[in-house]
């Protein structure tokens, strides 16, 4: 039984279809990654599996269980976390506060309201602990605004993990981070629990390289390959469509 | 009073509040959507139209017609100045801050015109040929308030033709439909939205002026009926002139209904059905969500 | 459960498990010590009491600013720390004061303490209702439901004027002695303590919700509600506990109305005079720092005393003006102006 499945799903927004009978499978510890050009709907699909959206027709599936029509909330609580591929943090709160408050919805500690904050050592010692594992820690005190992107984009993941997720779903981790930092964001994701399933969405063909070992293939809402990834990479219709879109990139900044 | 008379009554009635509040209220929900700025001082430029025809008809002996247009072009006029220095500051702000900094523009407008001409509520004096009834068979009816009737539907037909049948009508579609890709090929938003922003003061101005002869005038008018003015816009949806027309007409005739009905217990019926309306469609009956 | 990946061999780095403890209890530290009483926390209990003493013939008026304290307290725990905007506050107190005064005209009941309790299980059940059916909107939406529906209340209350006294209240009402013992004196003396006790009762209650785990997740609803539900919180009812608590707290600010004041009418409804006051009051004195409902009812109170005497008009302007210039320049209030002064103190003590 899958971790994940994803069955027929569909979406449609009116008349634009921006998910066509996708399926998608992935094991326990599956490192699997998600391609496909610019607007392929990566993104929506990632929706879609944590809730943000409901399927027009379709389900998901977690540990075989039918999650479609829980909500969001309900869906992270059974074990999906996911990151955003623009930071959604809580900028005016320290990163303590940040890992604080995900271990503490998970945990449930966060529905007392008589007990201080601090009286929770529970609760920060783990925050604390996923700070360490990021090298966060010295961190943890500043407020979230104050850092640097990159390691902005470093708490993004920490809150993620700190979900103790079975699946986790990195949408562009890297994504706006300079190059002189990308690798920190890499070596975390490298050095992630094996045991969890993660569907990385990426656009750098190094990163997927690196990190997968299958890969879908997404274009224009639907999945138009599926396999190995070193299959998936040398494979014809794939340079086609990347080079379909170098080719239009070409086009429009001459023209 | 029979069944028929009252039908015609309730719904001529409020046809006509109908047109005063979509005359009052287009500017608003047009501002709103554009550029999604919470204004609730609106009603103060519709008081101060007021104050302006009462001032031009009454110690300048302007025809009321002519005062009218004078008032919708010098608010609307006025207004682009506030627009510029004050409200463009809070464009990005989040919506309390723009209520909090339009309810103390309402206020201190408020205060300002109690302090010039005091709170008592003032008339206005019609020239003879708006004044009087006309006979329409089943009863006759006032003949200002067929004025406004008449005046609405010219206005709505104006303004219909431009958000429709204009390059400019279309434009500002597109920029409350999608601010950003508007501006992305090349449509100048901030532009767009002081003309906007003017002509939605006029136009509220011109309601203020109309509803003179209806309400009465005094200066707490601009905090009273701007409940009903946001009324309209939340109902409508905001952005949008079907949206503000049809809300115009369902507040209208349904608050005019309420006290017939009801005398002044009636005076909740207008709540209740916004009430319900916006808990089913939040968003309004043509807002976008 | 899968996913235990925090624990990582800390490699070639000696002396770091002793950095990494010491962050620990800095963390701790620093959650421990925002809700640990500061001595400048005593500051406006020590002015209330010294105002008892400075002020003797203004105690009624005194009582009064000390329940709208209480009444834009309430307000602050949905809209500063929840991040919720609502223009309806007022239905809570008006229903809270009416729990009060009916009690007290028609079951004949009039124990001052125990009508707060019953003043707060009324009002905190109507937060129940109205927030389950309301708190799925928001902005603009929000906004125009809950001025109308609080509006409606007050309409509903005129319908019945023969229940509620409409605009000219319910008359002649007493209340008995408080423990049975203290009675209310001409000046207003025990009335004020009474209210000065509520006030510090209530007030430390909601210091507590606001610093727990509950008031953190307050937080991260107001900063970032998408991450709240993508990390499994069950943001409506967070919200709807703090609305509902919200709601009491308000529904007890309208009981002291009416205890106080012995009477009430449906003016306790009203927009002007209750839900933009307050809302006022709070963005003056600062949202979201619970000190700021002392400062900003007091100014607002304060100033409304002193410059509607002079005329109405002048007193409209002026916080018509206040609030123009607290937007434009003092967004967080009061508060937030006063700890900026300090904190400039304390750099010049440096040098």
């Amino acid at each position: 039984m899958s971790a994940l499945g994803i069955r027929s799903l569909n979406k449609n927004f009116g008349a634009l279809r921006v998910a066509r009978d996708v399926n998608l499978s992935l094991e326990r510890g599956a490192r699997h990654a998600l391609i496909g050009p610019n607007g392929a709907g990566k993104t929506t699909l990632v929706n879609l599996i944590t809730g943000v959206f409901k399927p027009s027709s379709g389900g998901v599936f977690l540990d075989g269980e039918n999650i479609t029509a829980l909500s969001q909330a309900a869906r992270s609580r059974r074990g999906i976390a996911r990151t955003f591929q623009i930071n959604q943090l809580f900028r005016g709160l320290t990163v303590l506060e940040n890992l604080y408050l995900s271990v503490g919805e998970r945990t449930r500690a966060c529905g007392r309201l008589w007990r201080a904050a601090g009286a929770e050592r529970a609760v920060i010692e783990e925050a604390m602990e996923h700070l360490d594992a990021l090298q966060l820690a010295d961190d943890a005190l500043k407020k979230v605004r104050e850092l640097p992107y990159g390691r902005q984009r470093l708490v993004e993941i920490a809150i993620a993990i700190a979900q103790r997720p079975k699946v986790l779903l990195l949408d562009e981790p890297a994504a706006g981070v300079p190059s002189s930092e990308s690798h920190l964001i890499l070596d975390v994701v490298d050095r992630l629990d094996p045991d969890i399933a993660i569907l990385i969405i990426e656009h750098d063909m190094d990163v997927v390289f690196r990190f997968a070992k299958r890969i879908s293939v997404l274009v224009a809402g639907a999945v138009l390959l599926e396999g190995e990834a070193g299959d998936i990479l040398t494979d014809e219709r794939v340079r086609a469509v990347y080079l379909g879109e170098e080719a239009a990139d070409r086009e429009a900044r001459r023209g | 009073m029979s069944t028929l008379n009252s039908i015609v009554s309730i719904l001529f009635d409020g046809l006509a509040y109908a047109m005063f509040l979509f005359i009052v209220s287009v500017g608003l929900s047009v501002t709103m959507g554009l550029m999604g700025f919470v204004n609730l001082a609106h009603g103060a430029f519709a008081m101060a139209g007021g104050y302006l025809v009462l001032t031009l008809t009454g110690s300048m002996g302007l025809p009321f017609p002519l005062a009218l247009v004078v008032t919708f072009v010098t608010v609307g006029a006025v207004s682009v100045p506030f627009e510029r220095i004050l409200y463009a500051r809070l464009y990005k702000a989040g919506e309390l801050d723009q209520v909090l900094l339009t309810i103390g523009l309402a206020f201190m407008a408020v205060a300002t015109y109690t302090y010039f001409y005091g709170p008592s509520p003032r008339t206005i004096r019609l020239p003879d040929y708006l004044m009087g009834q006309i006979d329409g068979g089943i009863r006759s009816f006032p003949v200002y308030r067929v004025f406004v009737i008449a005046i609405g539907a010219a206005l709505i037909t104006v303004l219909w033709y431009v958000f429709e049948r204009t390059n400019i009508g279309a434009k500002i579609r597109a920029a409350v439909d999608n601010r950003r890709m508007a501006q992305s090929i090349g449509i100048d938003v901030d532009r767009l939205f002081t003309l906007t922003f003017a002509v939605g003061s006029g136009l509220a101005a011109l309601g203020g002026g109309l509803g003179i002869q209806l309400f009465g005038l005094n200066p707490s008018f601009a905090l009273v009926y701007l409940v009903f003015f946001l009324l309209v816009v939340a109902v409508g949806g905001l952005g949008s002139f079907k949206g503000t027309l049809a809300a115009a007409i369902i507040l209208g005739v349904c608050d005019t209904f309420g006290k017939y009905k009801f005398a002044d217990a009636g005076g909740f019926i207008i709540y209740a059905v916004a009430v319900l309306i916006l808990l089913a469609k939040p968003a309004g009956l043509y807002g976008r969500e | 459960m899968a996913g235990n990946s925090s624990e990582l061999p800390a490699a070639g780095m000696p002396g770091k498990s002793g950095q990494a403890a010491a962050m620990r209890a800095r963390a701790v530290a620093y959650l421990a010590n925002r809700q640990r009483f500061r001595l400048i926390e005593g500051l406006p209990w020590a002015l209330a009491i010294a105002a008892y003493f400075a002020f003797p013939d203004r105690m009624t008026f005194g009582s009064q600013i000390l329940l709208m304290v209480l009444f834009a307290l309430s307000l602050d725990l949905i809209l500063g720390y929840a991040g919720i905007v609502t223009l309806g506050h007022a239905a809570f107190f008006g229903i809270g004061a009416y729990t009060v005064g009916l009690m007290a005209s028609r079951l004949g009941w009039n124990e001052p303490i125990s009508g707060l309790f019953a003043a707060a299980a009324v009002a905190g059940f109507a937060g129940v209702a109205s927030g389950a059916l309301l708190l799925r909107y928001r902005g603009l939406t929000l906004l125009v439901l809950t001025m109308a529906t609080t509006i409606m209340l007050q309409e509903f209350g005129n319908l019945y004027h023969d229940l509620t006294g409409g605009y000219d209240g319910i008359p002649g009402l007493e209340f008995a002695p408080l423990f049975g013992r203290f009675d209310y004196d001409l000046y207003g003396h025990t009335i004020y303590l009474y209210a000065l006790g509520v006030l510090f009762v209530m007030f430390m209650a909601v210091r507590r919700i606001v610093h727990s785990p509950f008031g953190a997740a307050l937080a991260g609803i107001r900063e970032n509600v998408a991450r709240m539900h993508a990390i499994g919180s069950p943001v409506h009812g967070r919200l709807l506990t703090a609305y509902a608590i919200s709601a009491a707290i308000a529904g007890v600010a309208g009981a002291l109305f009416t205890e106080t004041n012995a009477v009430v009418t449906l003016g306790v409804f009203d927009f002007d005079t209750y839900s933009a006051a307050v809302l006022v009051m709070l963005i003056l004195g600062g949202a979201g720092r619970l000190y700021g409902a002392f400062a900003g009812a007091v100014i607002y109170m304060v100033l409304q005393d002193y410059l509607a005497k002079l005329s109405p008009s002048f007193w409209q302007f002026g916080v018509g003006l206040l609030l123009v210039l607290t937007v434009l320049f003092a967004r967080n209030g009061l508060i937030d102006l006063f700890d900026r002064f300090i904190a400039l103190l304390k750099r010049t003590a440096r040098r």
